[in-house]
């Protein structure tokens, strides 16, 4: 294997770390006015604790896992420049709102328990519901996008606009990236909490994941009918397998298990998408001799041996004390967790 | 303004705009450190207190760096796709490597310093924030290779048949001679930005508790306005170090500067002719009127210390803008190679780099000079509570600050009409597939969000700055904490 066809795998994998770890921070978000809303919520002072127990789930990790995401940027430029390049400059506007959503999900992490009063954290809830609905929907439709091919010219620009991407299989994608981020961030949630919340958490992870399901098995058959082949259909049945053993261990309170399954639906979901993909990084819609390859697109050899040395030497460490935050925050939340003092003032107010 | 014109104000305010946060990051990062250690050491609860202080005032500021430098990861492909082209090679393994070494690090173990009380050892925990340090440096360090390489190309081939610059010597980029003085200078001003912060509150707050505690009638040594007299002067002794080792490195760096981009130095000085050697050329600290080069309007200059500056030497020869642009027009105009013609010409906007080189230095260096007179009054258990103090507590923070962002400014404008120094003119990095309507969308969008993040950012670091730190509450003991009593110090 030439390396250039090994970094596709290693941005293979860091998309699916990305995923897999910011997908449930994105489904956290989603269900923040869920399940601290009016519906499971008591009274003005558990919804806020119910909040707060949500946020705290994901209050350690988030900004790590977002960290995927830049990490698998900068490899795209290192590795693929002209990937970067054409990605980044032909989805702009996507890319934009994707920003701008980011950022205010992030602030609103950071900024919604900094002051006391109801209608600021209620500004910030907003920030985070739409800032993880967005992103989750956009990322879906900007990678199913570029799996199906989208027009690019003899000189790798793209030719298209915002509306070339709006087309039902990217839609589609966005969808399906939403359902599965949600049904993966409620098991989160039952995995991290405990009381009601947890039970409640699991209910709508089976709800939701139902109908993830179905969709999730769409698109990859869509996919697969289209461009597959024998590796991508084997992924195919591994993920819809791996989703459906998750929900039934989530319907048995195995919340461990149920998690992993949906990791695993959507590392074998991400993996789908590259064995498509392969070995095209972005195939044109307009002439396939114009397509973004392995070959055309990458660094000269020299980059990417530094960059598998730095990889591999320093990838490791990373995944070992990412996970030891794991393990040091690894008990459960519940709502007696939350101090009174901040719950009431807001109350009050 | 064509499509270059907005895509390179759009760079520049975001770019600028990040590096507001950011070397208040790393300066405070290693403060608030410093105060952890020093209650993990003595047990003082003064240290703890001031610790979760300027903890909370940190991370305030960590949030709009860390959101504002997400847009800065993917806007090299959104705007200068061309340029990413040009040089992924090179330029995307720094990036690629930061965003490994550096950003895993730093939010990693900011999580784990921020839901760490009570949970891990104290030694560990405070143990986290210097990781968070490192992990800055290291970023840093790493960005700046990137840029260094925009400033003096090294380590690379042009490869014709592809048109790309290619990697040949990792380590020559990494130990690029302007890189090994941007770096220090840069980490030094951070210091001077984050210590400059840190003295500006713990005035402010050392003001305000010696008034209140004298209106009251109380003993003031027994208040809280000795503590912040503490971190007022350890913010001002680190401001004064700070300063001077960004005087130290800023010289060597003139040198470097003279010696790859010459037309950097000459449009500094706003020089048009050469001074040849054993002449003296002056530096003038101020003048008035058009720096076009059609009259000289000094009005004050310091003879022969732009030679000592650009050459080490009083009688140095410095080159002046109008031979250096003959020179690089004849090098790289006849050429014939379209990536280093240049439409405008081969000198930057000689205004901009006069000014913001001056505002630099002397910014910087009042924010040193009000240190020292800050450490002055506040000698022997002083707490001094002075009017002017007022005054500078809250502009002192801003010097710095403001120094570093004209550093940046002076720095990259200088460079213009060069993308990567004597290799890509800016004008043919830009992308070429992104409408004009689409920057101008962009631009709107950051500008507007920007600016309302910058208030929201601002008023809520003096909300915090007037609440002051909080009473001293004992850390819980991890290993026999009640696994279901209330979670400190959570979202
Ligand atoms: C000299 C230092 C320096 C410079 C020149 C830059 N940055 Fe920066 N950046 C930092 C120093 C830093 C930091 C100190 O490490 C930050 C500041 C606040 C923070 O969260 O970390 C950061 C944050 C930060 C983040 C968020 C990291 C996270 O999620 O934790 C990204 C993606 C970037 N930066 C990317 C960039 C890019 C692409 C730059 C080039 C234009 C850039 N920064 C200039
Ligand atoms: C170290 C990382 C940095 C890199 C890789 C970098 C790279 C770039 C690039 C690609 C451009 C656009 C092209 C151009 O107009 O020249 C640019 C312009 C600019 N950058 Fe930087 N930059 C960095 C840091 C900074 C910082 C920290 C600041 C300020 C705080 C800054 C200020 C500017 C300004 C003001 C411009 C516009 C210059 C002009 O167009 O006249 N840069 N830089
Ligand atoms: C005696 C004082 C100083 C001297 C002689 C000096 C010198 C220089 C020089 C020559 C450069 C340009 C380097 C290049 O483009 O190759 C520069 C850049 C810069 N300066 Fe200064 N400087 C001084 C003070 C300061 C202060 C007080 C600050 C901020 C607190 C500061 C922050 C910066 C920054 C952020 C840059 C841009 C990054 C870089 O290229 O290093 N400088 N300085």
């Amino acid at each position: 294997m030439d390396l250039a066809t090994f970094w596709f795998i290693v941005l293979g994998l860091l998309w699916t770390g990305y995923f897999v770890l910011e997908g449930f921070d994105f489904g956290v978000g989603m269900l923040l006015p869920v399940l601290g809303g009016r519906k499971y919520a008591t009274d003005a002072v558990d919804a806020e604790k119910r909040r707060r127990v949500l946020l705290n789930t994901i209050g350690p990790v988030w900004d790590g896992n977002e960290v995927w995401v830049l990490t698998a940027g900068g490899a795209t430029f290192a590795a693929f420049p002209h990937w970067y390049a054409t990605l980044f400059s032909g989805f702009y506007l996507p890319l934009l709102v994707i920003l701008v959503a980011l950022i205010l999900r992030n602030l609103g992490f950071e900024y919604r328990h900094k002051r006391p009063e109801a209608s600021w954290k209620a500004r910030w809830d907003l920030a985070i519901f739409w800032g993880s609905v967005v992103p989750a929907f956009l990322w879906g439709v900007a990678l199913t996008n570029i799996v199906r091919g989208v027009p690019i010219d003899a000189s790798k620009e793209f030719t298209g606009s915002v509306l070339t991407l709006l087309n039902p299989a990217g839609l589609l994608g966005g969808v399906v990236f939403v359902a599965l981020f949600l049904t993966h961030g409620a098991i989160f949630v039952a995995l991290k909490t405990e009381g009601r919340i947890r039970l409640e958490a699991r209910a709508i992870a089976e709800r939701v994941g139902a109908v993830a399901a179905v969709l999730a098995l769409a698109l990859l058959l869509w996919l697969g009918f289209s461009d597959g082949k024998a590796a991508s259909w084997a992924t195919t049945a591994v993920a819809a397998v791996a989703l459906i053993g998750g929900l039934a261990a989530n319907r048995a309170g195995r919340e461990g298990w149920a998690f992993l399954g949906t990791a695993g639906t959507i590392a074998l979901a991400v993996a789908t998408y590259f064995l498509v993909l392969f070995p095209n990084v972005m195939p044109s819609s307009t002439n396939p001799a114009w397509s973004l390859t392995v070959d055309n697109a990458s660094s000269t050899d020299y980059t990417l041996k530094v960059m598998t040395v730095v990889a591999l030497v320093f990838t490791p460490v990373v995944v070992l004390y990412q996970g030891w935050t794991y393990w040091v925050f690894r008990k459960r939340l519940g709502t007696k967790h939350i101090p009174d003092d901040a719950a009431v003032k807001t109350a009050h107010r | 303004m064509d499509a270059t014109d907005l895509a390179r104000w759009q760079f520049a305010i975001t770019t600028v705009y990040h590096f507001l946060f950011v070397p208040i990051t790393i300066g405070m990062s290693a403060i608030v450190a410093c105060f952890h250690t020093a209650w993990v050491r003595t047990h003082n609860e003064q240290w703890l207190r001031l610790a979760k202080f300027f903890g909370k005032l940190f991370l305030i500021n960590f949030a709009l760096g860390l959101v504002t430098g997400i847009v800065q990861e993917f806007q090299f492909g959104m705007n200068w796709s061309d340029y990413s082209r040009f040089v992924g090679d090179i330029f995307g393994a720094p990036l690629a490597i930061e965003a490994l070494l550096a950003f895993f690090l730093e939010s990693t173990f900011l999580g784990l310093w921020i839901f760490g009380w009570g949970r891990i050892p104290e030694k560990l925990h405070a143990a986290t924030m210097w990781i968070v340090h490192i992990g800055t440096i290291l970023s840093a360090y790493f960005i700046l290779s990137a840029n260094s390489f925009m400033q003096h190309p090294v380590g690379y081939t042009y490869n014709r048949a592809t048109g790309r610059a290619e990697l040949t010597d990792f380590l020559a980029v990494l130990t690029n001679k302007v890189q090994l003085v941007t770096f220090p200078h840069v980490i030094f001003a951070a210091y001077m930005a984050g210590a400059a912060v840190v003295m500006g509150v713990a005035l402010w707050c050392m003001r305000r508790e010696t008034l209140r505690a004298e209106g009251a009638g109380e003993d003031v040594a027994l208040g809280d306005a000795p503590m912040y007299r503490r971190a007022a002067r350890i913010g001002a002794v680190v401001t004064l170090v700070a300063a001077l080792g960004v005087s130290l490195t800023g010289d060597v760096q003139g040198k470097i500067m003279t010696e790859v981009q010459p037309m950097k130095m000459a449009a500094a000085e706003a020089l048009y002719e050469s001074v040849p050697a054993g002449v003296g050329a002056p530096f003038s600290v101020l003048s008035v009127g058009s720096l076009d080069g059609s009259h000289a309007n000094d009005i004050i200059e310091v003879p022969g210390l732009l030679s000592f500056l650009a050459t080490g030497n009083f009688g140095g020869a410095v080159d002046g803008i109008n031979d250096l642009k003959a020179l690089y027009a004849d090098t790289y105009g006849a050429s014939g190679n379209p990536l280093v013609a240049s439409a405008t010409g081969y000198a930057p906007n000689i205004p901009t780099t006069y000014w913001t080189f001056r505002l630099m230095i002397g910014l910087g260096m009042a924010a040193a000079a009000i240190s020292l007179v800050v450490l002055w009054l506040t000698r022997k258990d002083r707490t001094p509570t002075h009017r002017w103090l007022l005054w500078a507590a809250v502009l002192t923070p801003f010097l710095p600050i403001l120094a570093n962002s004209f550093g940046w400014i002076f720095t990259e404008t200088g460079r213009q009409p060069w993308l990567v120094f004597g290799l890509m003119t800016t004008a043919t990095g830009v992308s070429p597939g992104v409408s004009i309507g689409e920057v101008i969308t962009s631009m709107t969008v950051f500008t507007l969000l920007y600016g309302a993040l910058a208030v929201v950012e601002v008023k809520l670091f003096l909300y915090y700055v007037r609440k002051g730190a909080e009473p001293f509450e004992p850390p819980q003991d991890p290993a026999d904490r009640d696994e279901d009593a209330p979670l400190a110090f959570a979202y």
